[in-house]
């Protein structure tokens, strides 16, 4: 039986609970040093969590912090708080909690710091910070227990490598704590324990009862998915009648621009003015607090999100999860459908809404896919060295340090576990000197070996500065957006930097369910006025988007070559029988290529479903190429399955273009002259402290004083070719954006290419000339149409 | 020669796609903002490590520029040192190349904010130089014929929802500003403020890159 005090025993009674056998199983091995706990959302992971920590701060005689909760997002720390205080008033423990995040005042904080509360809920940023202090000794005394939640989203990405890192510290401050990890169903649970524990230790990994089915399948509309596009505007009567018939619908988005049209749609079409919100990480956080809000007190009906909310925040009684889109990979999408009904031992509900007839197929292979309990994870499998830059300098800012400790050190992170001493000793040289092959800055290094191993900062004050630029989340390109005459107002929300750059005054677009006219660029904010009747002109703003995992495309391949359209609705497979009649249907082990004139332009379609990164990456490789054999290329977009060239001319014969020795022998030498490794390097350079996004000051005087990353990449290309920077940079890029694997996949899986040259668009490459994330070819083509564009212009000013 | 031809207060100057200034009648190169010696700057003051090969580049950018002109004048229109320390930092390294630079030339180091005094490289120091119907000072004091720095004017141009950015000139018919011609400057939108209100309403600018190109100016 549970070893609870009485007390606890009590207030479950009392409240006719009992203890959920994986709660238990989280109590009785609270002594190990690392336990992963793996439960589907609602299934009280929280309090599993818990409970080990209130049971041992019951007795009112721990002194400090006891218990860090970390968590990815900074809301899902505040509801936590607000689950944690019923216990802790109902038995009326002496427990102290508190949060700490970028958004507490920084009062609270200094507070926080001289008396740390017993638990302290905060994010991965927040503790970096924290754990650059020189008093972090101090205030990190007596921590106890570490619970780090959604530890499956964390990760996937360098944010849960930064934590594990500063975990690591922690491990050296505290050695007898204890690590908690609370996970998502995931594929390959031992690999996220070694990722959780501190290495080599392994973690007890207990696993709560998964509950029953889910009912999920499409949802049926009396209006076809349109050919194209990514609103769903079709759906929106059916989706209303769903809302209608429950307490409480979240509706998921792959972007925030299709969130953005489809709140928009969607209130336009709510007769009945049904209470709904939109929620996603663009809008200002007054906004968003706003909609969290209304949602706790269960006042909205239905919430249009993004994956800010993907996370397991409790916010009220959500009974059906809409997704729009195709869900890209089943994992997410068995995430998401897990939000819905919280009630431990009843079914989730969701529906599936395909934005486009392709994205039917899609999401009919996801549902196999899911039904057939295949995950897809793909996880990085070694730590990123940027990150270990940073973390260098997070503990140089402590103070003095011994460079084969903190070597040891990092290795008890699971990710950097096979860091080798090079590799570590050339990430301290690159912090300490910047670590150029000429050796310019012997007098101004950034640390200073003041004993044989042992560095400082040579210059305390630097400290300050590198706290202003720790994080690993990049959110330099996007630009705020206020209503013009309003400079002191609350912004509307952010819009990404190239999207701002694409706008003319006059254009309107979407931010936060209303309609905005833009109005100019001001400084580093776009200026922009209300206007409510308009339809918005600009269709939408960029978003992330997720790539189609490997699995899901396979599955869709072998639908097409089955020809097994059973499954489909009418329309989408009549849709296919069209693309087999005119043209062909992709299959697994052939690449379909086709060319036809469209728009005034010669276009090329290559259908090779690997994925929206990888197929990034062969456009870009596939438009160098044809730079080279003079085919005028001038811009191309990418699908998850499918890349469209135009260019001035037409492809005759592109199985030389696609030749595999000739991609992978160009394959160095074009990455590094391409506009992803750019992109790459000014990330992995902004993290790795080697591009300062805040400098002490700046911000009043309104200059732009940053360095363009791009010319520093040049620079360092044609200077110091072998720098660590540039390494990195091609590691990350390759794994992350350009996603190089995939391409190599595809060229595995292909046995040769079949070409068909067309008159018109084929109905498989229509959706294609919507897409939106057009890449331009920086070629000739571009110097002409200045050239003409700047003619223009003179003549219309009258300057000539 | 890759450039635009462009009139200020009755000169007929040529605006380079290096960001150089050429006054072909008095044979004068006029280049600003140089910022030699800025990641030495960054460095000493405890900020990151940037690649030390700025000052190199420059001094290569502005060699290419006299060996193709040959100017029998060339005047630094202020900020060529980012600051008076980084002049000593990179002394050795940029002292033999500008005094080759310098040999049968009239060299002026025109005073800057950033390198407020006189620096030991040859050459004349003055605050500002009158020359026919141009006055070359490094910050603008809106006077007509003016040549001036300081700002590094960037300007964004959208070409068929294709927008690209680049260093620029920026004119009216009674004054210019120069874009930085240093390879480490970040820049200040000709939209802002400080820039759109020197110039009047008819303002263009000249785009540096591979083919110098004119426009009216983005406000």
């Amino acid at each position: 039986m549970s070893a609870l005090p009485q007390i606890f025993d009590d207030w479950f009674a009392s409240r006719g609970w009992t203890l959920h056998p994986h709660q238990e199983e989280m109590y009785s091995g609270r002594e190990n040093a690392a336990q992963l706990l793996v439960a589907p959302t609602g299934g009280g992971k929280t309090l599993a969590g818990f409970l080990p920590t209130l049971a041992e701060l019951a007795d009112g005689t721990h002194r400090g912090l006891h218990t860090l909760y970390i968590s990815p997002l900074k809301a899902l720390a505040a509801d936590i708080k607000r689950n944690l205080m019923t216990p802790i008033v109902d038995m009326a423990l002496p427990i102290r909690v508190e949060d700490r995040t970028g958004d507490t005042s920084a009062h609270a904080k200094r507070r926080q710091r001289a008396d740390p509360p017993h638990i302290l809920l905060t994010t991965p940023e927040s503790l970096a910070l924290m754990v650059s202090y020189p008093d972090s000794d101090r205030i990190f005394k007596g921590l106890s227990r570490v619970i780090v939640d959604e530890i499956h989203a964390l990760s996937e990405s360098k944010r849960g490598d930064q934590l594990m890192l500063a975990l690591s510290r922690l491990q050296a401050l505290c050695p007898g704590l204890r690590r908690v990890g609370l996970s998502a169903t995931v594929e390959d649970v031992p690999a996220m324990g070694r990722y959780l524990a501190a290495h080599p230790a392994s973690p007890q990994i207990i696993h709560a009862d998964p509950g029953p089915a889910p009912d999920i399948a499409m949802l049926r509309t009396a209006e076809l998915p349109p050919w194209s596009g990514g609103g769903a505007a079709y759906a929106i009567p059916a989706i209303l009648e769903e809302v209608k018939r429950h307490r409480t619908t979240l509706i998921f988005h792959n972007t925030r621009a299709q969130a953005e049209i489809f709140f928009h749609n969607l209130w336009l079409a709510n007769d009945e003015a049904l209470p709904i919100g939109i929620h996603h990480g663009s809008l200002s956080r007054e906004q968003r607090a706003k909609v969290e809000m209304a949602m706790t007190e269960g006042r909205l009906r239905a919430i249009v999100c993004t994956g800010s909310l993907d996370l397991g925040i409790d916010w009220g009684d959500v009974d059906l999860v809409i997704q729009v889109g195709a869900p890209k990979n089943v994992k997410r999408l068995v995430q998401r459908i897990g939000r819905a009904n919280h009630r431990y031992n009843a079914p989730s509900k969701a529906r599936l809404v395909p934005a486009n007839r392709f994205e039917v197929v899609e999401c009919v292979a996801a549902l196999d896919a899911m039904r057939a309990g295949e995950l897809d994870g793909e996880r990085p499998d070694r730590g990123p060295r940027d990150v270990l830059c940073q973390h260098i300098l997070v503990r140089a800012c402590v103070g003095p340090f011994e460079a084969r400790d903190l070597y040891e050190e990092v290795r008890t992170a699971g990710h950097y576990a096979d860091l080798t001493c090079a590799e570590f000793d050339n990430c301290l040289d690159f912090v300490a000197t910047g670590g150029y092959a000429l050796r310019a800055y012997d007098q101004w290094q950034r640390l200073k070996e003041i004993a044989p191993q042992t560095y400082q900062l040579r210059d305390p004050r630097a400290a300050t500065r590198i706290r202003m630029n720790l994080g690993t989340i990049m959110d330099t390109d996007t630009l705020k957006v206020r209503l013009r005459g309003r400079r002191g107002g609350a912004p509307l929300g952010e819009v990404e930097e190239g999207f701002a750059a694409t706008l003319t005054p006059g254009d309107t677009f979407l931010i936060g369910g209303e309609v905005v006219r833009y109005e100019g660029l001001r400084e580093m904010t776009v200026e922009v006025s209300r206007n409510p009747t308009k339809k918005p002109k600009v269709a939408t703003f960029m978003g992330t988007k997720f790539a189609t995992s490997t699995q899901l495309s396979h599955r869709i391949l072998d639908m097409f070559e089955a020809r097994d359209f059973a499954r489909l609705p009418e329309h989408t497979a009549d849709w296919l029988r069209l693309q087999a009649q005119v043209s062909q249907l992709p299959v697994r082990n052939r690449l379909l290529i086709e060319s036809f004139p469209h728009d005034g332009r010669e276009q090329l379609c290559v259908y090779g479903f690997a994925g929206r990164n990888a197929m990034q990456t062969l456009g870009l490789m596939l438009t160098k190429r044809m730079e080279e054999e003079g085919l005028a290329p001038m811009g191309f977009v990418t699908t998850d399955y499918a890349l469209l060239i135009w260019g001035l001319d037409a492809v005759t014969d592109p199985a030389p273009l696609l030749d595999r020795a000739a991609l992978m022998a160009g394959f160095d030498r074009w990455l590094a002259g391409n506009a992803v490794m750019k992109r790459t390097f000014k990330t992995s350079a902004t993290i790795a402290g080697l591009i300062e996004r805040n400098l002490p000051g700046l911000r009043k005087s309104g200059r732009q004083a940053t360095i363009s990353s791009d010319l520093l990449y040049d620079v360092l290309t044609k200077h110091d070719p072998d720098h660590l920077m540039l390494d990195i940079t091609r590691e990350e890029a390759t794994k992350g954006l350009v996603d190089f694997g995939r391409i190599e996949e595809m060229l595995d899986r292909v046995e040769g290419v079949d070409f068909v040259r067309l008159e018109r668009v084929t109905p498989l490459a229509a959706p294609l000339f919507l897409e939106v994330g057009r890449v331009p070819v920086h070629g000739e083509a571009e110097e002409r149409l200045l050239a003409s564009q700047a003619a223009e212009a003179l003549v219309v000013a009258g300057l000539t | 020669m890759n450039g635009c031809a462009i009139t200020v207060a009755g000169a007929n100057l040529m605006a380079l796609g290096s960001g150089a200034l050429w006054w072909p009648q008095e044979r004068i190169l006029t280049v600003s903002d140089l910022h030699l010696g800025k990641s030495e700057r960054i460095a000493r003051r405890g900020g990151a490590m940037l690649p030390p090969f700025d000052t190199e580049e420059t001094l290569r950018r502005l060699e290419a520029e006299i060996d193709a002109l040959d100017p029998d004048q060339v005047i630094c229109l202020g900020d060529s040192f980012d600051d008076l320390l980084a002049a000593d930092a990179i002394a050795q390294e940029a002292r033999p190349r500008l005094a080759i630079l310098q040999a049968g030339r009239d060299w002026v180091w025109v005073e800057g904010n950033h390198d407020p005094g006189p620096v030991d490289f040859g050459g004349t120091h003055l605050r500002e130089v009158h020359h026919g119907p141009l006055t070359f000072r490094h910050i603008a004091e809106q006077a007509t014929g003016e040549v001036s720095g300081h700002y590094h004017p960037k300007a964004r141009i959208v070409l068929r929802g294709r927008p690209i950015v680049r260093s620029c000139f920026v004119f009216d018919e009674h004054r210019l500003i120069l874009p930085a011609f240093g390879t480490y400057t970040g820049g200040l939108w000709t939209s802002h403020a400080a820039i759109s209100g020197l110039v009047g309403k008819g303002a263009q600018v000249v785009l540096t890159g591979k083919v110098a190109t004119r426009l009216p100016m983005p406000r």
